[in-house]
């Protein structure tokens, strides 16, 4: 399969015009670390955007980067660390969990809406996202949003090719807001509680004015007992004082101690990658974001008909499943209790034989599935781009 | 008055009578106005310059009514211009002669709190500070917070996707939205989103947000609450010049501090606001800075001094930390009256440019120069962090031609925004005011994919048609 590498936007026009022209299928890549997800979808030739790497903008006083789209994320983030700033979200590295090797790109970032536990503070990729431009399914060069971070002037299409998978646009440079890394970071860690205890707790530390910037709960499993982790960031003198209201809050709780350093950042990092459930052989793994409210009993409904392990980042409006492999990897019972607790779950690892017979993203209503098919042909009206990565016939 | 309106639709304006009756059948009749006098109350927005008399004008109570009023004016070919309490500087709720206006602001309930998962279900008609309102009790509030907010609706925020001088933390209205009810031209009914986080497939919500009317009306919204902060203090800084002003500004965020909001004003915007407000703000500096910061005393304390200690360096004229509740009620009234304050000695227009915030000692120096050269007088007052502009042009609408020179003026000032890397509007929106500059900024190549988009949701062009892109050039599909 011919993999094209186009070193620039005219050259990435000219093949994707000439796709679009033959019904040439495109695969839309950046150096593959993501490529075990989705529907796994037949494609006639390959776009990477391998070579069109290198920081094009990055003005630290006014808190913005731009990249090419194929900028190696740790690039981004070695160029940021340099002046004291970092990526607002936290983002996710899927390579732990879906056992890729290479470089994440920039690109796919933006293109997967990528976030980490951050995200309940900061936002995802989509929120910090300011400018893109891309190629879309006709060839053309398309601009959208730009490098300042307050923009309403036109269609926000920037927010359309977040989390779009490549079925909308290849993205040739991505422009974000970046944010000064935090002094100090800290972890009351609160110890064995049970699911609904510990979600109690989250939302309690999320409703005070302290700026939590981490709330998860890792269940008890084995000869371990639960964590329940609540993060603060910030300068030192607020961190400290935040710390001890925090644990004044929560006194009720017995069990709790302070975590600092690396062990915190590893931890946070095994919740950020969802390690925590990679220890368990083959199986299934599935993200749900739900209100943080109906976590629980989501996850007790699933429970109940399948054996499954999990733990909750985001207060717990985000859990992390794993499920055995077989049959549909537990796709019903999961997308009931979607459709009775609101949210969606996303089939993020399982063989490709799995994920091609059923839906890895939430099956959408009709009514959001026209205009879902409606905005792809607005973009690629052949179809050439990412076919079915996402739906069917999308 | 230099922006066109399209020619209204003849066939329709004649079958005004047939088409009022059809609504009647729809609605109460309480709310479907057509008396030329109750319609006047709708003909203009925030723009006053610009009227057009609606057709008519509909005030339904539920999405139902919605759902049924945008069917029968798809079925019709009748255009639509979705309204909330018409508070748009932009001219985004202006109507057009053979469209019906389509106001949202009777629905203004709070469905359902979560203090625990901190949202809000609101219906759409509901104001800005109404739902700060309905969660204050738990100490909770809503964080975009435009100057308008006592007025204007959530739907127009989400519509505008609206900012406010606090959003340097806590980002604009569409990173505070998690869900919207939307009614499609053709009445389908569309849920987006809910009480949880990030959209399942494309980002429409997102798409949505900030569409100007133009893919639906917004009937019910699902947004984040935040807890509220334990305490929030402002400093004044003054300067004696433009630049020192820029470069404190780049010096405090370079050490890693995001004041929860950091305002600018020139000077003759300080001498505008200090006569209205009192508000104790320097009055022979060129440029004044306004620094808040949020948290408990102790972390306020520790953090103005780490912004006095960065400020110092760039000699400040002027250094004031608010005292008490009642001093930063004081300088937060100044500031937040620009417009209305401004209006007591001008006419004005008040244009919403942004600029990446280095280039703002040019960017300034350049309107002055533009707006002296058309013979008129400009007060800035400026989102400092996040490089959003508010220049306000200064004319006299008795003096002949004036108006029509401050409209050319700060055509001129967004242009200038564009050309140094920035955008057109930062929070106020395209409306018609500044759809005949969209040019200056996209390609058309650019606007023709943004039109695809807009085809999918109206290909007959019926929702606020008149609005955002150019009149010429335009298609759906």
């Amino acid at each position: 399969m011919t993999t094209h590498t186009p070193r620039d936007e005219q050259d990435a026009s000219i093949i994707i015009r000439d796709a679009a022209d033959k019904g040439t299928l495109l695969n839309v890549a950046g150096n593959g670390t993501k490529a075990p997800m989705g529907r796994p979808n037949q494609t006639d030739a390959s776009i990477s955007s391998a070579a069109l790497s290198g920081i094009t903008l990055y003005e630290p006083a006014e808190l913005v980067i731009s990249a090419r789209s194929g900028t190696p994320v740790p690039e981004v983030m070695r160029v940021l660390a340099a002046k004291g700033q970092e990526l607002p979200f936290e983002l996710m590295d899927y390579r732990w969990l879906l056992g890729t090797k290479g470089e994440p790109t920039i690109g796919a970032v933006a293109a997967m809406n990528i976030s980490g536990p951050r995200r309940i503070m900061a936002g995802a990729a989509r929120d910090s996202l300011i400018g893109v431009r891309f190629v879309n399914g006709r060839g053309e060069v398309v601009k959208s949003g730009g490098r300042v971070m307050k923009n309403v002037t036109g269609l926000d299409l920037v927010k359309l090719m977040a989390g779009s998978w490549g079925t909308l646009g290849f993205l040739t440079e991505v422009t974000f807001k970046v944010l000064p890394k935090q002094e100090r970071m800290a972890t009351l860690v609160i110890r064995d509680l049970d699911d609904r205890q510990a979600i109690e707790a989250l939302s309690q530390a999320l409703g005070s004015p302290f700026d939590v910037t981490g709330a998860a709960h890792i269940p008890a499993r084995n000869r371990s007992g639960g964590s329940t982790l609540i993060r603060l960031e910030g300068f030192r003198v607020s961190v400290d004082y935040r710390m001890n209201e925090l644990k004044r809050l929560l006194k009720r709780f017995r069990f709790m101690d302070i975590l600092e350093g690396v062990g915190a950042e590893a931890l946070w990092q095994s919740v950020r990658d969802a390690t925590l459930l990679t220890d368990q052989g083959n199986r299934a793994i599935w993200r749900i974001s739900t209100a943080p409210t109906k976590g629980t009993d989501l996850v007790a409904q699933v429970a109940q008909s399948l054996d499954a392990q999990w733990f909750y980042d985001w207060g717990g409006g985000l859990v992390w499943i794993s499920t055995p492999v077989e049959g549909d990897a537990g796709a019903s019972v999961l997308r009931e209790a979607t459709r009775s607790y609101g949210g969606h779950a996303t089939l993020v690892r399982a063989p490709a034989e799995v994920r091609s017979t059923l839906d890895v993203f939430e099956p959408q209503t009709d009514a959001l599935m026209t205009l879902t098919r409606g905005i792809k042909a607005s973009f690629d009206p052949a179809g050439i781009l990412n076919p079915g990565r996402m739906y069917a016939g999308v | 008055m230099t922006i066109a309106f399209p020619k209204p639709d003849q066939a329709v304006l004649a079958r005004r009578r047939e088409i009022i009756e059809g609504l009647g059948r729809l609605v109460a009749s309480e709310a479907l106005i057509v008396s030329e006098d109750e319609r006047r109350a709708f003909e203009t927005d925030g723009l006053t310059a610009y009227r057009q008399m609606p057709l008519a004008v509909v005030l339904p109570s539920t999405t139902e009514e919605v759902s049924a009023v945008m069917r029968f004016c798809h079925e019709n070919g009748v255009k639509v211009v979705p309204r909330g309490a018409g508070t748009s500087l932009c001219g985004g709720a202006i109507p057009q002669e053979d469209a019906i206006v389509l106001g949202v602001a009777k629905m203004n309930r709070v469905i359902d709190v979560s203090f625990e998962g901190r949202t809000a279900r609101v219906q759409a008609g509901i104001t800005n500070l109404g739902i700060s309102q309905a969660v204050a009790n738990e100490g909770f509030f809503y964080a975009p917070d435009p100057s308008s907010q006592l007025a204007c609706t959530i739907a127009g925020n989400i519509a505008m996707n609206s900012g406010g001088a606090h959003c340097l933390k806590y980002g604009v209205t569409t990173n505070n939205l998690l869900g919207v009810t939307l009614v499609m031209l053709d009445g389908t009914v569309v849920e987006i989103g809910g009480e949880h986080l990030d959209a399942a497939g494309y980002d429409i919500l997102g798409l949505v947000c900030g569409s100007e009317g133009q893919l639906g009306v917004v009937t019910e919204a699902v947004v984040r609450i935040l807890r509220a902060a334990e305490g929030a203090r402002p400093a004044l800084f003054g300067f004696e010049r433009v630049e020192d002003a820029g470069a404190c500004v780049a010096a405090i965020i370079g050490a890693g501090i995001i004041p929860v909001a950091l305002e600018y004003m020139d000077k003759p915007a300080i001498q505008i606001c200090e006569a209205f407000a009192h508000a104790g703000y320097p009055l022979d500096v060129e440029a004044m800075l306004i620094v808040e910061v949020e948290g408990s005393d102790q972390e306020i304390d520790d953090m103005l001094r780490r912004i006095v200690a960065i400020a110092e360096p760039f000699r400040p004229k002027t250094m004031k930390v608010s005292q008490s509740e009642a001093e930063s009620a004081a300088i937060w009234k100044g500031r937040k009256s620009a417009f209305g304050a401004t209006g007591r000695v001008a006419d004005y227009i008040c244009m919403d440019g942004t600029i990446p915030t280095g280039q703002l000692p040019y960017v300034l120096n350049r309107i002055d120069e533009i707006v002296k050269s058309y013979g008129l007088g400009v007060a800035n007052v400026f989102h400092a962090g996040d490089g959003n502009l508010h220049p306000l042009v200064m004319f006299n609408t008795n003096v002949p031609g004036e108006m029509e020179k401050a409209e050319k003026a700060g055509e001129d000032i967004l242009r200038l925004c564009v050309e140094v890397g920035g955008c057109l509007t930062g929070e106020h929106g395209v409306g018609i005011e500044k759809r005949d500059l969209m040019t200056h900024q996209f390609n058309p190549v650019d606007l023709e994919q943004q039109m695809r988009v807009r085809g999918v949701f109206d290909p007959r062009w019926l929702l606020n048609p008149a609005k955002v892109f150019p009149l010429e050039g335009r298609f759906a599909a």
